[in-house]
């Protein structure tokens, strides 16, 4: 378990947490997502016990990081950002001593050493030195060191980045198999991987909590929420057909391949009445789709309180 | 002690790996040679001790302790595994131990590598062992108080040049404040008893009192209060570090 209890940091003027309450079960993967710059690494190294808190407190299963560190890094895994390691030593050197460094017995050490090596696909980089590893392959060695003493609490700094697809999915894999009995906060500012790994979300931005939801939750916030897409060729009499519609809020079609997208009123489902219009009028549609609602929109919204879904704000650092 | 032992091998090992250790011990065993044999007159003194070659000691280690410490942890925070070391379970005085005792530990292997210097005065006289021996601890002894040093102003700074710099700062201060002439320079301005309480503060005078051969217990004391001073304020500072 994870609590802060009023967390905030300052450097200076900057605040850069601010007030950060939040409380994750085990069970829960919670994602810590924001802009560049929100305090996702702050807040992190504050929990960690790297950096000491301006004010409030974090407690780690139960551990107060500043009153009994010590038992907070033992129940915790931690990834910091950009997974640091030595990189004059080789892959098994270093984590040899993460196992010196955790207290193992040699037996037990070895065991986990083996499985953590096979769980992460390190056999053929073991005798290799980090700096020479790439990007992905280090982020491996650094995930290995944070989950080498199968910890309650496993805490990781953007966890994917860097990594290719495939390596995305093995890695994501292996955070849901160990997502059951443990506590898990990762950062990202990856939207995808909300949705493949955690089930709650928490955004922050400028140091501030803006949001605790599901994913799902999040997504019935988006204005997209409900809709139907769809693509036609040749439906520009159906579209005012659609608006006619009772329960049809707006229409929009994009301008670069024509897609239509129908939103609906609040609270209204709208999937077989644009369906049985299209029928009706026979027009052929080659693909349907009712939306889920766009993360990325929500997120938008939230961190720059900007309302409109389609412009996009940038400059947001 | 899991940690300390953890971190001292870690340290070590990263010396051996690198250059650092090969580059440091040819050159302190080859400075240690030529100086006793050509600046300390080793042959012309026509004295069978090894006075001349401890007496070079605190020159040598002036360069090459900075050198050896200089990265200690300026080097974990510029590349970030200053976050990976202190999220593990230790304590941050466990840390700096560590550390101290991997370079120290290390300067003691410079100083056993450099027995064909005692065989030589063995061969050619018939030395007083003892007071040989009392010189390689106090020249130890020395070593510890300087890594200390460079450990604790390392923690100051991410540039490794810095702290090189300060380091070799601090150490020649404390090499010179016990000089005659120095001590001279001040006498007339300030108290006499300010200035033979400073005079104290030498590190050359207590290596030089140890190194011939009279172990007191007020020099010991000495390397080894300030040998634990700096490693202290080393780690306040680390601390501090946190919570700016």
């Amino acid at each position: 378990m994870i609590e802060t209890d009023q967390l905030t940091r300052c450097y200076g003027n900057l605040t850069a947490v601010d007030a950060l309450s939040i409380r994750v079960e085990p069970g829960q993967v919670l994602g810590l997502l924001g802009p560049n710059g929100a305090g996702k690494s702050t807040a992190m190294r504050m929990i960690a016990g790297f950096l000491v808190p301006t004010s409030g407190s974090a407690r780690v299963c139960g551990h107060d990081v500043s009153r009994e560190p010590l038992k907070a890094k033992r129940a915790l895994g931690y990834l910091p950002e950009g997974a640091p390691s030595y990189g004059e030593m080789t892959v098994r050197e270093f984590l040899q001593f993460i196992i010196r460094m955790r207290g193992f017995k040699p037996d037990a050490g070895y065991r986990r050493f083996e499985a953590v090596v096979q769980q992460l696909q390190l056999e053929e980089v073991l005798g290799l030195c980090i700096d020479t590893l790439s990007k992905g392959l280090r982020r491996r060695v650094g995930l290995a060191q944070a989950i080498l003493h199968d910890p309650p609490v496993l805490m990781l700094d953007e966890p994917t980045d860097g990594l290719d697809p495939n390596q995305k999915h093995a890695v994501r894999q292996l955070i849901d198999v160990m997502a059951r009995e443990r506590t898990i906060l990762i950062s990202t500012h990856l939207l995808e991987e909300v949705h493949a790994l955690c089930n709650r979300v928490v955004i922050i931005a400028r140091g501030k909590l803006l949001a605790d939801a599901t994913p799902a939750e999040l997504e019935a916030r988006s204005r997209y929420h409900g809709a139907v897409s769809f693509s036609a060729p040749g439906s520009g009499m159906s579209q005012e057909m659609l608006g006619r519609l009772p329960q049809v809020a707006a229409i929009e079609v994009d301008p670069l391949d024509g897609r239509i997208t129908v939103f609906p009123k609040p609270g209204e489902r709208i999937l077989e009445p644009v369906e049985t219009l299209l029928r009706e009028q026979g027009l052929e549609v080659s693909e349907i789709q009712l939306e889920r609602g766009r993360l990325d929109e929500v997120f938008r919204q939230i961190t720059t309180g900007n309302g409109s879904a389609g412009s996009v704000t940038g400059g947001h650092a | 002690m899991n940690p300390v032992n953890a971190v001292l091998r870690r340290e070590l090992r990263s010396y051996f790996v690198t250059p650092v250790a090969y580059v440091f011990l040819v050159i302190f065993l080859v400075l240690a040679g030529i100086l006793t044999f050509y600046a300390g007159d080793f042959y012309e003194r026509g004295q069978a001790d090894l006075q001349p070659f401890f007496t070079m000691h605190p020159w040598l280690y002036l360069i090459l302790v900075p050198a050896l410490t200089m990265r200690m942890w300026a080097e974990e925070t510029k590349g970030g595994t200053l976050e990976l070391l202190l999220t593990l379970p230790l304590a941050l005085w466990q840390a700096m131990l560590g550390k101290f005792l991997a370079a120290w530990l290390f300067i003691g292997l410079a100083l056993v590598l450099t027995f064909p210097i005692w065989i030589t005065v063995n061969y050619l006289g018939s030395p007083d062992n003892g007071v040989i021996l009392a010189g390689y601890l106090g020249s130890w002894l020395m070593a510890g108080s300087f890594i200390a040093i460079g450990a604790c102003l390392s923690a100051l700074t991410r540039s490794q040049v810095v702290a090189f710099i300060l380091t070799a700062l601090v150490c020649v201060l404390l090499i010179l404040v016990g000089q005659p002439q120095v001590l001279d320079f001040f006498s007339g301005t300030l108290p006499r008893r300010l200035i033979n309480g400073v005079a104290h503060l030498s590190m050359l005078r207590h290596f030089e009192a140890i190194s011939r051969g009279v172990l007191d217990v007020r020099d010991l004391l000495y390397f080894l209060l300030s040998a634990i001073g700096w490693l202290l304020a080393g780690v306040l500072l680390l601390d501090l570090k946190r919570t700016r």
